[in-house]
C-alpha cells in the first residue's frame, strides 16, 4: 500500500496524486498513440470512444458534479453538429474558428436552457431539458435552410490548418487531442474555486448561497460550460458519422448520455471516460458476440451429438439475431450496475485497486453500504 | 456606526406571524445568544439576517450599512457566515475542500483564468489553502483533512461546519445551536472555541443555543424570545431569572 506523503500545499493543486499516478497516465498516453498500428480494425469504434468520452466529461459537470440531471444532451451535441457544419461547409469559415464558433453557440444555447431551469430542481429540471431536447429535434427538421432538414445534410471531412484529416488514423488523433483538452481544461475548473462552487450546489444549495456563491450564476455557468464542451463534441461528431439528420440526435442519445455518467461513476472524470468506453465498446463485443456465441454454443453442445450442436446453434442464433436486442441488453445492464454498483465502473475499478494494495488485508466490509441514520448522512 | 442590529423584524408564513417586533442590537466584540423554546423563532431570525428569508417588515443594518435587501450570496462578503442547525455541509467531499469553500466570498480568479490554471490562480489556492490551514489547525482538525464528509461521526461535522464559516473571515459569525448532538466534553470544548473565536480572532458571535450551561459560560447577552416576541434581554443569569423565561420554559 502507498501513501502519498506531501510536504507541500502545491502538491494538492497537481493534476495527478503522485509521480507514480502521473507515470500511469504517460504510459496510457503512449499505449493509446500505437493503438492505431496494434488495432486498426477499431480505429473508428476508438475514435468514437473519444468523441462520447467529450460527451461524457461534459455531462460529469453538469450532472455529476453539479447535480443538475439533463436529458437535452442530444440537444446540445446537435446544435454542435450542425452549426460547425453550417459554418465550416455553407459559410466556408476555417475548420478551428467553426468548431469554436459551434461551442460558443452551443453555450449560448446552454444559457438558454439554463435560465429558465434556475427555478428548477431535481426531476422537474430534467423534464424541462426533455422538452427542450425534443423542440431542437423539431427545429433540426424544420430549419431546412439551414440543417437540411429531413433530407440530411451531408458533411464533408475535416480539413485542419490545410491539413486534410480524412484518414481514419488522422482522425483518431484528431479525437483524442479534443479528449485529452476538454479533460484538462475541466480538471483545472474543478480544482479552482468556480469547481468547488459546483459541488457545493450539488451537496447544498442553502449552504452554497450562505458561502457567497451566486446560485444562478454558477448554475448557468455549467450548463454554458457543459453545452459548449458538448458543442466541440458535436463537430468531431459530425466528421465521425458523415451525415446529420434529424433522427440521429434524439432523447435515446441523451439517455444514452446519461447513461455513460451512471454506468461510469457519478462525481468523477475517470468515470466519464470509463462510461464511454462502456457505452461506446459494447455494440461493438454484442456485435461479436452475437456471431461467436452461437457457433461457440455449438461447438460446446455437440459432445452430445452433431444434431444436438446444431439444434442449439440454430436456436441462439435465432435468438441473438432478434433486432432490438441490442437496446435490451444495454438496458439490462444499466439495472444490474445501478443495484449492484452504484458507483459506477469506476467504483469498481478503486475496489480492485484497493483490493490488490492492501491484499492480505483487505477488509470487505470497507465499501459495505447501510442504511443511514442521521439525517445529514442521507444522499440527497 | 451600528455594528449589527435587528429593528422591528417581522416575518409572516402564511397566517403565522413567526416573527413580530424583534428588536436587538449587537457591539464589536460581544458573544449574542438567543434562546427560547422549539418554534419560538430563533433560527428564523438567522435565515433573515442571512437572507434565505425576506422579512415582511423590519429592518437589518450591519456595519452602518442597510443589509434589508441585499442578496444572500452578498451576505458573505459583507463579513457575516453562518453554520446550520441540522448541518449542511457538502457530503462528498473532503474536510478540506469544505473548510475550502468557505474562502467563496474571497474568490478573486476569473472563470477563464481557472480554464487554464494560470499561475495567478494557482498562487491564490495557495492563498486560500494557507487561511484554510489556518483554521484546521485553530480548531483541531488536522487528522480529518482528507477524509469525506459521509465518513466522519456528528460531532466533528458541527466543527467542520464552524471551520467553513470561520475560513470567510467574518466579522460576524452565526452560530446555530453549536452544541445540539454533541457529548458533554464535546459541548465544552465548543464554549472554549467560541469564547477563543471572540477574543483571540476578534470575531463577534450571534448564537442560538439551548444548553443552558454553554450559554451562561458564554454570553455577554441574552435575549429570550417566545412565539416570535421577545420576552427578556440582559446577562444570562438576568434573563435566566426572568419570570417571564420561567413561564416560558415551564409553562404555568
Amino acid at each position: 500500500m502507498r501513501f502519498a506523503f506531501k510536504t507541500s500545499y502545491a502538491q494538492d493543486l497537481g493534476l495527478f496524486r503522485d509521480g507514480v499516478q502521473r507515470n500511469a497516465y504517460i504510459a496510457l498516453f503512449l499505449a493509446l498513440l500505437v493503438l492505431p498500428r496494434l488495432v486498426p480494425e477499431y480505429l473508428g469504434d476508438l475514435s468514437l470512444v473519444f468523441i462520447y468520452g467529450l460527451c461524457g466529461v461534459s455531462l460529469m459537470v453538469l450532472a455529476g458534479y453539479t447535480g443538475l440531471v439533463s436529458l437535452g444532451h442530444s440537444a446540445f451535441l446537435g446544435i454542435g453538429a450542425y452549426a460547425h457544419v453550417y459554418f465550416a461547409q455553407d459559410l466556408g469559415v476555417p475548420w478551428v474558428v467553426a468548431v469554436a464558433l459551434a461551442a460558443a453557440v452551443t453555450a449560448a444555447a446552454g444559457v438558454l436552457v439554463g435560465l429558465p431551469a434556475l427555478r428548477m430542481t431535481g426531476v422537474y429540471l430534467t423534464i424541462a431539458t426533455l422538452a427542450f431536447a425534443l423542440i431542437i429535434q423539431e427545429v433540426f427538421t424544420r430549419w431546412d435552410r439551414v440543417t437540411g432538414g429531413l433530407k440530411g445534410k451531408p458533411v464533408q471531412k475535416a480539413v485542419v490548418f490545410g491539413l486534410p484529416l480524412g484518414h481514419e488514423v488522422s482522425f483518431y488523433f484528431l479525437c483524442l487531442a479534443f479528449l485529452i483538452a476538454g479533460l484538462w481544461l475541466t480538471s483545472n475548473l474543478l480544482r479552482s474555486p468556480t469547481g468547488r462552487a459546483w459541488v457545493a450546489i450539488r451537496d447544498s444549495e442553502v449552504a452554497a448561497q450562505s458561502m457567497g456563491v451566486n446560485l444562478a450564476v454558477y448554475k448557468t455557468m455549467a450548463f454554458a460550460y457543459s453545452a459548449g464542451l458538448m458543442g466541440v463534441a458535436g463537430a468531431l461528431f459530425a466528421h465521425k458519422i458523415g451525415f446529420l439528420a434529424p433522427d440521429i440526435f434524439s432523447v435515446l442519445l441523451s439517455i444514452q448520455f446519461l447513461l455513460m455518467v451512471a454506468v461510469g461513476g457519478l462525481g468523477s472524470l475517470h468515470g466519464a471516460v470509463y462510461g464511454a468506453v462502456f457505452v461506446a465498446m459494447l455494440p461493438v463485443v454484442i456485435s461479436q458476440a452475437r456471431d461467436a456465441v452461437p457457433v461457440w454454443l455449438g461447438q460446446v453442445f455437440a459432445v452430445f451429438g452433431r444434431e444436438a450442436g446444431r439444434a442449439v446453434f440454430s436456436l441462439v442464433d435465432r435468438f441473438v439475431k432478434q433486432p432490438g436486442l441490442e437496446p435490451g441488453i444495454f438496458g439490462l445492464i444499466l439495472v444490474l450496475f445501478i443495484l449492484f454498483e452504484p458507483l459506477g465502473v469506476y467504483g469498481r475499478w478503486r475496489k480492485i485497486t484497493l483490493f490488490f494494495s492492501t491484499f492480505p488485508l483487505y477488509k470487505h466490509a470497507t465499501f459495505k453500504r447501510q442504511k443511514s441514520y442521521m439525517r445529514s448522512e442521507r444522499l440527497r | 456606526m451600528t455594528f449589527f442590529e435587528a429593528e422591528r423584524l417581522a416575518i409572516n408564513f402564511g397566517g403565522i406571524r413567526a416573527l413580530d417586533g424583534v428588536s436587538f442590537r449587537v457591539d464589536p466584540g460581544q458573544v449574542f445568544t438567543i434562546i427560547g423554546p422549539n418554534g419560538a423563532g430563533k433560527t428564523t431570525i438567522f435565515n433573515l439576517v442571512s437572507r434565505i428569508y425576506d422579512p415582511s417588515d423590519g429592518r437589518l443594518t450591519f456595519c452602518g450599512e442597510d443589509i434589508t435587501r441585499v442578496s444572500p450570496h452578498e451576505i458573505p462578503r459583507r463579513g457575516i457566515a453562518r453554520t446550520f442547525q441540522n448541518i449542511e455541509l457538502f457530503e462528498h467531499a473532503t474536510v478540506l475542500q469544505n473548510v475550502l469553500l468557505g474562502r467563496h466570498a474571497h474568490r478573486r480568479s476569473r472563470f477563464v483564468e481557472e480554464l487554464l490554471f494560470l499561475p495567478r490562480v494557482r498562487a491564490l489556492e495557495l492563498e486560500h489553502r494557507e487561511a484554510a490551514e489556518k483554521v484546521i489547525d485553530f480548531l483541531d482538525l488536522q487528522r480529518y483533512r482528507d477524509s469525506l464528509i459521509v465518513n466522519l461521526p456528528y460531532g466533528v461535522r458541527k466543527v467542520v461546519e464552524m471551520a467553513r464559516a470561520l475560513c470567510a473571515e467574518p466579522k460576524l459569525l452565526l452560530l446555530d445551536e453549536p452544541s445540539s448532538g454533541l457529548s458533554v466534553e464535546e459541548t465544552e470544548d465548543m464554549a472554549f472555541w467560541i469564547q477563543d473565536i471572540r477574543t483571540l480572532l476578534g470575531i463577534t458571535v450571534l448564537m442560538v443555543e439551548h444548553d443552558m450551561s454553554l450559554v451562561s459560560a458564554v454570553s455577554d447577552r441574552v435575549l429570550a424570545l417566545n412565539y416570535g416576541r421577545p420576552i427578556a434581554l440582559g446577562t444570562a443569569r438576568e434573563v435566566q431569572d426572568h419570570p417571564d423565561v420561567i413561564k416560558a420554559y415551564l409553562g404555568g
